[in-house]
């Protein structure tokens, strides 16, 4: 039941674009193991300017 | 043999549903029919077609790693889950497109519109958008302009970067047409939608500042809010103060909606854009779940008939007969241009293998095609008296209850005076005759589906002021998202003229670009506004022939890379869908623009007003000299636009030939693929 709840968030926030700050640590971890991560709020609004900014296409019809 | 048992069983049960949509006449068919037909055909169609082009046509190969693996950056490019990237996918591309354009389709009856559909979908707008992520995929999530550059050349790229800004501009004008429809002397919606802008800042500030990145929590607190001002929204449209302040005329309307569309795309995006984009997607993706689930619990009989007269022309909805309009009617439905956008935006780049991309690009666009199904449903299983009611213009219907039951019973369509009235009433309106835009008939349909399965009839008024809320609150979020779209599209263009303008960072430019940007689709929303045929019928069919011709030069860039790929034997999968739109198109763009008729081609109707002008004659619905002016100005626009389009596409196809025979001739592949070896490393 938790599952399915983490699964359907996991689905309704890449829907809006929001970051999964998870993912984003593992790879800094992996890639980037000395640079310090940008923080979660920090990610967030990265995330909103990038994805609203309107060089991404906009929406659709 | 027995793994493909299933699927046999699935064909006939769809080929079954089919004949009983397509050959019933007289007994009144069930809606469900039409949704099993479409869900069991898109089933085949993907089991079948969809993985036959994946390995045979494009090849896949899940061991080659994804831009998402390749350029992994935990930012842009991320390898996210099937599932997930499917809810991205979907999200982005669905839209106001596949709920309008069935609704409009449905004048000529059920049958051609789910036809062309089921159709469509499976072999045109389907394949576009697997073909341009297949090809974003492999060349490091590219966007659609970057692709045609690589492929085709330098000057095509500019060609299709220019077609695509004068598309952008049309569909912004045309979703803010059907806004000012809906909205137009409806207190009670305009309270509800005018609501959603402090709800918006609240949600922006509580997640800037509050409780930062909690887009779950924050959402939940505006669906309180806007269930909220449905709920006051009855009180407030029935208040002798706040009823006419809330209260505004089309025109009004359109002015309003310039000024929104000036500031709200210079604004911070987190303090409106974003929370609002998080507001009506889900709004969105719940309220088409909810109609899957109502019509299946209501199973509706479908009232519309199969096919009206209206096939050979001469429908009051819009004109034109059915080959080629009903091809550009339903635009977004069966195939959509814009997708070609999206597909090769955020989703290449989050895909974590290419044995994802059937699902993705291929599944996302069947799962469109269905919200399309069900609009088309919803618009069916209204009593046609009350479809044309509400979609004809009131030069042909005039604009009170008597002289429209009148003028529908006239149609072949029998209504009572009073149905019209009570079908008002119940739905909280002062009146529904000539609500064209398909938002409302759609808003009727939904309150009818809705107040069925929750609430009964005394729901109707909030279901429908809901279903209008959940349609304007998308539109007005691609409003925003697309003006600034827009200008970022423009400063490249102008920026190659003038180098400077080019710089995103710097004010001037931006501001400049954002102002032409408003005024481009600000000039064809106040035409659609004040076009006396209802801007609908003008305007509808230039937004259908500038997308589908948009996904026919997405298909003619799949049909390049074929030839490129020295796949030629395969290229039919792109070229076939690629000249039933050319044919639909540029036949539809030349009617437009040619047509002695003045119901259809622009010109000929600019010289029947031109020519009465002449003899000082003031031809109805003007109603003086300088509206026949303006009448006269905005079809030599329009006719205009036409041939620019026809421009664009005629010249990609051009380049198109001349590209797929120097590929022919060139003895090795000559495609820009990033190479398996180079992606592997």
């Amino acid at each position: 039941m938790r599952r399915l709840f983490l699964r359907l968030r996991q689905i309704a926030r890449a829907m809006v674009g929001a970051p999964d700050y998870d993912a984003y640590l593992r790879h800094m971890q992996e890639h980037h193991p000395g640079a310090p991560p940008l923080s979660e709020a920090q990610l967030f609004r990265e995330r909103q300017e990038a994805r609203y900014g309107g060089k991404n296409g906009g929406k659709c019809c | 043999m027995a793994r493909h048992i299933p699927w046999i069983l699935i064909a006939i049960v769809g080929a079954v549903s089919l004949s009983v949509v397509a050959v019933s006449r007289g007994e009144a068919v069930n809606a469900l029919w039409i949704v099993v037909a479409a869900v069991s055909s898109f089933l085949v169609a993907y089991r079948y077609y969809a993985l036959y082009i994946a390995r045979h046509v494009m090849r896949l190969d899940p061991a080659r790693p994804t831009p998402a693996i390749r350029r992994a950056d935990g930012m842009d490019y991320v390898a996210t889950d099937r599932t997930v990237l499917f809810g991205h996918h979907f999200a982005a591309i669905a839209g106001a497109g596949p709920l309008v354009g069935p609704v409009l389709a449905a004048q000529m009856g059920y049958l051609p519109g789910t036809l062309w559909i089921i159709a469509g979908v499976v072999l045109a707008g389907a394949v576009q958008d697997f073909m341009v992520l297949f090809i974003s995929m492999r060349r490091d999530g590219k966007s659609l302009g970057e692709l045609i550059r690589m492929e085709m050349g330098q000057a095509a790229g500019t060609i299709a970067l220019f077609g695509a800004f004068i598309i952008m501009v049309i569909i912004l004008a045309v979703l803010a047409l059907i806004v000012v429809k809906a909205l137009a002397e409806s207190p009670w919606g305009m309270f509800t939608v005018a609501a959603t802008v402090p709800l918006a800042i609240f949600m922006g500030v509580y997640t800037r500042w509050i409780r930062p990145g909690r887009i779950g929590e924050v959402s939940l607190l505006g669906l309180v809010g806007l269930l909220a001002a449905i709920v006051y929204g009855q009180d407030i449209a029935q208040s002798p103060v706040w009823g006419p302040a809330f209260t505004f005329t089309p025109v009004q309307l359109c002015w309003i909606l310039i000024g929104y569309g000036a500031v709200a795309s210079v604004l911070p995006v987190w303090l409106l854009l974003a929370p609002r984009d998080y507001l009506s997607t889900f709004l969105k993706i719940g309220a088409i779940a909810a109609l899957a689930v109502g019509i299946v619990i209501m199973a509706p009989p479908l009232k519309m008939h199969a096919v009206t007269q209206f096939v050979h022309g001469g429908g009051p909805v819009w004109s034109g007969g059915l080959f080629p309009f009903l091809f550009i009617t339903i635009a977004c439905g069966a195939v959509s241009g814009f997708h070609a956008l999206i597909a090769s935006g955020t989703t290449p780049k989050l895909i974590a293998s290419e044995g994802h991309a059937p699902i993705i690009g291929y599944g996302a666009m069947l799962m469109e095609a269905f919200v399309a199904i069900m609009a088309l449903v919803g618009a069916s299983i209204l009593d046609p008296g009350i479809y044309f009611t509400m979609n004809s213009p009131a030069a042909v219907i005039g604009t009170d209850a008597a002289s429209a039951a009148a003028a529908v019973t006239a149609m072949g369509f029998p209504i009572e005076p009073g149905l019209i009235l009570q079908t008002a009433k119940d739905v909280g309106e002062h009146s529904i005759i000539s609500r064209a835009g398909g938002a409302p008939t759609l808003a009727v349909a939904m309150a009818e589906i809705f107040s069925h399965v929750v609430g009964g009839p005394a729901m109707k008024a909030f279901w429908y002021h809901f279903a209008i809320l959940f349609e304007a609150l998308f539109i007005l979020t691609a409003v925003d998202a697309g003006t600034r779209a827009g200008r970022f599209m423009l400063q490249d263009l102008i920026g190659l003229a003038v180098p400077g303008f080019k710089d995103t960072s710097s004010p001037l430019p931006g501001i400049v670009a954002t102002g032409l940007c408003v005024a481009a689709w600000g000039f064809f929303l106040h035409q659609g506004v004040t076009d006396p045929l209802g801007g609908v019928n003008t305007l509808w069919p230039v937004f259908g022939i500038s997308n589908q011709m948009l996904a026919a030069i997405a298909l003619m860039l799949g049909t390049t890379v074929l030839f490129r790929m020295k796949r030629d034997r395969y290229a039919w999968v792109t070229m076939v869908p690629t000249a039933w739109l050319l044919i639909c198109t540029v036949s539809a763009g030349w009617l437009k623009l040619f047509s002695a008729d003045p119901a259809i081609g622009f010109l000929a109707h600019a010289a029947k007003f031109s020519e009465a002008a002449a003899r000082g004659e003031v031809l109805s619905p003007a109603k003086s000299m300088a509206e026949m002016e303006q009448i006269v100005f905005n079809d030599r626009i329009d006719a205009a636009l036409c041939a620019i389009f026809l421009a664009v596409v005629l010249s990609l196809l051009f380049f198109t030939i001349r590209t797929c025979i120097a590929a022919r001739r060139a003895d090795r592949p000559t495609a820009q693929e990033i190479p398996a070896v180079v992606a592997a490393e």
